[in-house]
């Protein structure tokens, strides 16, 4: 039992039920926030932004679409074209996903600029990791759905990587597709998967996300504890409330990102065949292999990795390795200093050298292959893995710059 | 240094096969006017004619078309809709518009089944379409004695042959890019005249791509509208947003 005095009102007879006010407080209004958040800072509310608007055009969409190998083509060219602005929901939900993909892309970035998945954030980081790992398993069979031929073709192809593992290799295909094809019964289960299952994972695992970062404060751009220095009433001296400060702040990010989303969903929805591919308004065929299967943009980087080992297996481990070892970072990084502001040239070569590999094996990735290409994808996946051993072996004896006390 | 120049430049390729085609013959672009609607009227008039007896485009209702494209029922009814429905009465104005060839049928007849049209601008994209239909040469090694110099070995007939006229492949040796020399197309001779001279056959071909790239996307007008008050709207907003958080902020340094 609660032993405040009421508040009265409407307010105080939740409060008296509900923490209401106390969580209204604790993750807004009296959540201190260091106060120099820069641009980079603008893609964790953002990613909450295309969450939402995920979801709720997804609601929309199972509304008219049919998960049936027979119909589901047809079911997605009716929403476009007899449901009342079902164009729109599928344009913004097609993009949505891209661009899904760039927010928390770029959110994972400042992470790494800004060493957010240090200590003691750690937690913050791998709670982080499996949104990431989720919105992947989201995004990969939500492209399934259409029923095109890139969705067939490119599920073909990733699900096929899963018969590299040896002993189980094939028995474990058969169980995820639920036939010997990819065919029927893979359909109803992804979706199935995509609208519900997958879904209330990365709800849930948001929430951990936020709470996580709530419990320990968030970093900034200087890498610095703002909780170290506090005022007489114990709020620090570089903390801001998120509300209001940062939610109008946000709200100025949203609409500049709204700009940039509703350019591409009004007048580029295919993005010139990277957010929605040509081959895609074909209907699925299992007799027909298109020349030319490539993945949706945001799964490049770790195609091209697998593609860039000869020998299969070995090419599988190390595509699931480029993402596994992701998770490892806090750990890897025995640096102390957190942000690429005070941190050594080495560090700033490393990072670059990541940001090249990654566009680069993202670009190679969604090109068909050539002996060039090859070599260019292993240079690049090289770099990638370069990236994190590098860290590891320059963050033990680190030559960094002082760092301040307070933010600057 | 230039083996690593082609390899840059290999790399710097367009993404998909869908923007290429320099070796295919014909290889020329068009624009579509999506303001010329008289245009995609004589297209969708040349696509009931010609292509809908075996191809469907049946993601697209006739009204839907007529309202589109300024036609009105009655003129749908007289003129776009040639087809009977199961019952065997005249194809409604709301209907798909769908074709009366079987799949077992197309199959029979050309091996495949003709595909539905109502996506191919989007999957071949306009450009193709034009050559496409513009590239049908006599080839007498093919079962119906035609060939294609986009789309080689094409199972589909030439269907607008009475409009082109026939026309005979002319060739020349090139490089191939790996050393070695091939054998492209690098133009037509006719040698039997259609009923339209090459530049009226030229503007059928645009109108009815200019038709399917509608059928395609027949909301891509609106989509446009709508994006031009949407991006305006949220340009103004952006502004008030700027100075809210301006006048919120002042205080912190």
């Amino acid at each position: 039992m609660n032993n405040k005095p009421s508040t009265g009102g409407l307010i105080g007879w939740i409060d008296d039920r509900f923490p209401l006010t106390k969580m209204w407080e604790e993750h807004l209004s009296k959540y201190y926030a260091p106060k120099n958040f820069n641009f980079w800072y603008f893609f964790g509310s953002l990613a909450l932004l295309v969450l939402v608007l995920q979801i709720i055009t997804g609601i929309f969409l199972t509304m008219h679409y049919k998960p049936d190998g027979e119909m589901a083509f047809e079911s997605v060219e009716y929403i476009m074209r007899d449901v009342d602005w079902g164009w729109l929901l599928r344009y913004l939900h097609s993009t949505g996903s891209s661009a899904f993909f760039i927010v928390v892309y770029l959110h994972m970035f400042r992470g790494l600029m800004y060493g957010s998945y240090q200590k003691p954030r750690e937690l913050i980081w791998l709670f982080g990791m499996f949104i990431f790992l989720a919105l992947m398993a989201e995004a990969f069979m939500g492209y399934l759905l259409p029923w095109g031929q890139m969705s067939y073709w490119g599920a073909q192809v990733i699900i096929s990587l899963f018969g590299a593992i040896p002993v189980i290799g094939d028995d474990l295909t058969l169980w995820i597709r639920g036939d010997f094809v990819i065919a029927d019964a893979t359909l109803n289960r992804f979706f199935a998967l995509h609208v519900i299952a997958v879904p209330l994972v990365l709800l849930l695992l948001v929430v951990m996300h936020i709470l996580a970062l709530h419990e320990v404060g968030s970093n900034n751009p200087d890498g610095v504890e703002i909780k170290k220095h506090k005022d007489e009433n114990g709020i620090p001296l570089d903390g801001i409330p998120f509300h209001p400060y940062y939610t109008v702040k946000d709200i100025v990010g949203v609409v500049g990102f709204l700009i940039l989303f509703s350019a591409v969903v009004f007048f580029a929805p295919e993005m010139g065949g990277y957010f929605l591919e040509h081959a895609n308004f074909i209907p699925a065929n299992p007799f027909q292999t298109p020349e030319h299967i490539a993945p949706v943009w945001y799964f490049t980087p770790f195609y091209a990795i697998l593609r860039a080992i000869p020998h299969k297996l070995t090419g599988v481990i190390a595509m699931f390795a480029s993402i596994f070892v992701l998770f490892l970072l806090p750990w890897i990084d025995r640096g102390k200093v957190h942000s690429i502001r005070y941190r050594s040239q080495s560090f700033k070569w490393l990072l670059a050298m990541l940001v090249v590999s990654f566009i680069g094996l993202g670009y190679l990735g969604a090109l068909p292959v050539s002996d060039g290409r090859t070599l260019f994808a292993q240079i690049f996946s090289v770099g990638y893995f370069g990236f994190f051993l590098g860290l590891w072996v320059i963050s033990k004896n680190e030559n960094t710059k002082p760092v301040p006390e307070r933010v600057q | 240094m230039k083996q690593s120049l082609i390899i840059v430049a290999a790399l710097l390729l367009p993404v998909s096969a869908w923007a290429a085609g320099g070796s295919t013959y014909p290889n020329d672009k068009i624009d579509i006017d999506w303001s010329d609607k008289a245009a995609m009227q004589r297209g969708a008039r040349t696509f009931v004619n010609y292509c809908m007896s075996c191809h469907s485009a049946k993601y697209s209702r006739y009204d839907r078309v007529g309202r589109d494209l300024g036609i009105s029922d009655e003129m749908v009814l007289q003129n776009l809709i040639f087809t009977t429905d199961e019952k065997g009465e005249k194809t409604k104005v709301g209907a798909l518009m769908k074709t009366t060839m079987t799949k077992q049928y197309g199959e029979q007849a050309f091996g495949v089944a003709p595909p539905d049209l109502s996506l191919i601008a989007r999957s071949r994209g306009v450009n193709w379409l034009y050559n496409y239909l513009r590239g049908f040469y006599v080839d007498e090694s093919r079962p119906l004695g035609m060939n294609n110099g986009v789309f080689d070995s094409v199972a589909m007939p030439h269907a607008l042959v009475e409009l082109q006229g026939s026309q005979k492949a002319r060739r020349e040796m090139r490089p191939d890019g790996h050393g070695g020399e091939h054998e492209v197309i690098v133009g037509f001779d006719l040698i039997e005249p259609g009923s339209q001279s090459k530049s009226e056959y030229d503007a059928t071909v645009h109108d009815l791509v200019a038709f399917l790239d509608y059928v395609a996307e027949p909301y891509k007008q609106t989509r446009k509208n709508v994006g031009t008050g949407v991006i305006i709207f949220l340009f103004l907003l952006l502004i008030l947003t700027y100075f809210l958080k301006k006048e919120f902020w002042k205080d912190i340094h």
